[in-house]
């Protein structure tokens, strides 16, 4: 056993223990800013697999797209309406639970029995380490254009629909809040909210 | 191209020669570039720091630092070590988990980033393949510590500092990330040092900055976006916000948060002159120059002569950027946030855009000057 190997061993059980330890986590916590946080965790972990794949440019747009887009965006979402709630008492909460588990145990161990009787073709093809950006970009405009370029048109369609939802008029009157007459109390000089009018 | 220098087959060669293997070599080597760079961008803060009390004194007509050194050139040690010394406070109400992982989470990226800037042909920690993609992906990184910092300090001036932190960073990521593209697009590698290689072949006509002017000021303001310097800072804007992020910090947490921002700065301007500006080369083609004294390019002497120059090169464009940087700091005034997000996204954007598709539209023109 050479130097090389074992630090890729060492390696891949950390990641490994990591992302499942951390994906655990995301769904069993609590808190949900943690389960947030810890996803971005998982995500690095996954990028660090791909690394030791030896595919670089892979786990660098994980990083840009998931850690750096997906998990600030969540994260976002939290935090603009992160409420301290009493949430009200689900019923029943104990068999949903029993029952979610169950499912999901099932599914892991369907998973596991089909990744160990499925005969891999081990050593895979040698990696292309360093010329993959290259390739990756042969690919995606000769065999993958369609689904490139559907994919483009997805995310336009997403993004136009975002400008027509931010774009509602809402009309505020200045003069009603400015009230340079002073015409209203203090307590009535209250903006309009965003939602309110947007609304109607 | 020559070679030039590679200290790395030298010191394995070495190695090896006192009977250790090539791996053994090799992991010894590892670490040597890593401190160097940790150590040159730690150095590189304190300078920065004095520049900025110094330069900022300049314009307001004061002398600054003065006592600790000569011309006060001790001062941001004497600062660190105070910072370093201070009581470390968590607030009660705080998550102390999140508040503690938060500055790391900012300053580590921005120290990985590091890995790809050369100083030279072979003065480079690592030449990976996706070069400048590693840097936009690793910085994407740092929003995500800022946020963790502003929630977990329980402060409402934290949160928002750290909500427009983010949302500050991920507009501006996009045109920077544009402008980055159309240099790759260029110079057809993502790699930093092909990026230099491909500008220097007739000294500083050849440099970036004349094939893409509006690149370099999209870039340059996205890279002072990013950095929160002043027309930028909005996120620790401290008439509004005390100090946005980072009000409850105090002590090595909140130096690391200090470190990370002039860090990011150093690097910026460091990738600003790899981009644009020519990296290591000089503003005349060392090739003419020694052909000019007579010695080869292969001689030793040159070679030393034209690393050290290399190194000398980078550091003294950055630095030009740095003085740059520090002097809109102190004389423009802060953008509102509205006025900073239509910039990034009304502006910028498009601008970037519309340069990206010039940039391709030149180089399938003109093959020859815009690299095809």
């Amino acid at each position: 056993m050479n130097i090389a190997y074992s630090t890729e061993l060492i390696c891949f059980l950390v990641l490994s223990a990591v992302i499942v330890s951390g994906s655990l986590a995301v769904v069993l916590l609590e808190n949900i800013v943690y389960s947030a946080f810890l996803l971005g965790g998982v995500f690095l972990a996954v990028a660090g697999l791909y690394l030791l794949l030896n595919a670089s440019f892979v786990a660098a747009a994980q990083i840009l797209v998931y850690v750096g887009a997906v998990n600030v965006l969540i994260l976002f979402a939290i935090m603009l309406v992160n409420k301290k709630e009493k949430l009200k008492p689900i019923e029943g909460l104990k068999t949903r639970k029993i029952i979610s588990s169950g499912v999901c145990g099932g599914l892991l161990i369907l998973l596991l029995r089909v990744s160990i009787s499925t005969k891999w073709n081990l050593p895979g093809p040698p990696s292309i380490g360093e010329e993959a950006t290259e390739r990756i970009g042969e690919h995606l405009f000769t065999d993958y254009l369609l689904p490139f370029e559907l994919a483009s048109i997805l995310l336009l369609m997403a993004m136009i629909g975002a400008i027509v939802l931010a774009r509602r008029d809402i009309s505020i009157q200045t003069d009603y809040i400015n009230d340079f007459r002073n015409t209203k109390s203090l307590s009535d000089k209250k903006t309009p909210l965003l939602s309110e009018n947007s609304l109607k | 191209m020559n070679s030039g220098i590679d200290l790395e087959m030298s010191f394995t060669q070495g190695v090896q020669n006192l009977g250790l293997s090539h791996e053994l070599a090799h992991l010894l080597w590892i670490p040597l570039p890593m401190l160097l760079v940790l150590v040159s961008a730690v150095i590189g803060v304190l300078v920065t720091v004095w520049l900025e009390r110094k330069i900022s004194a300049a314009a307001q007509q004061r002398i600054g630092p003065e006592y600790a050194g000569a011309l006060g050139i001790l001062q941001p040690m004497a600062d660190g070590l105070k910072l370093l010394v201070k009581e470390d406070i968590i607030p009660a109400r705080a998550d102390s988990a999140l508040f503690t992982v938060g500055p790391i989470l900012v300053l580590v990226p921005v120290i990985l980033s590091w890995l790809i800037v050369p100083f030279g042909q072979n003065l480079l920690i690592s030449n990976v393949g996706i070069g400048i993609f590693l840097w936009i992906a690793l910085s994407s990184i740092q929003p995500i510590g800022l946020l963790m910092s502003g929630y977990s300090s329980n402060n409402k001036y934290s949160l928002l500092g750290g909500l427009r932190a983010a949302a500050q960073s991920i507009s501006y990521e996009i045109p920077l990330a544009l402008a980055v593209l159309a240099i790759v697009m260029m110079s057809n590698s993502l790699s930093t040092v092909d990026i230099v290689e491909q500008q220097n072949t007739a000294g500083f006509l050849s440099w970036n900055i004349w094939r893409q002017p509006v690149g370099f000021i999209i870039f340059w303001i996205c890279a002072l976006a990013e950095c929160e310097r002043l027309p930028f800072d909005l996120p620790e804007a401290e008439e509004e916000l005390v100090a946005g992020y980072q009000t409850e910090y105090a002590g090595m947490k909140f130096a690391l948060f200090y470190l990370a921002g002039y860090i990011n700065l150093v690097l910026s301007a460091l990738l600003v002159s790899v981009l644009y500006l020519g990296g290591w080369g000089f503003p005349i083609s060392i090739d003419w120059f020694s052909s000019l004294i007579g010695l080869s390019i292969d001689n030793p002497l040159v070679q030393i002569f034209a690393a050290s120059l290399g190194i000398v090169m980078t550091i003294l464009k950055a630095y030009l950027l740095v003085f740059l940087a520090i002097l809109l700091r102190w004389t423009t005034p802060r953008v509102r946030i509205d006025q900073l997000l239509d910039l990034g996204w009304k502006f910028l954007l498009p601008i970037s855009l519309v340069n990206l598709l010039v940039t391709a539209s030149l180089k399938l023109a003109f093959p020859m000057t815009f690299g095809g």
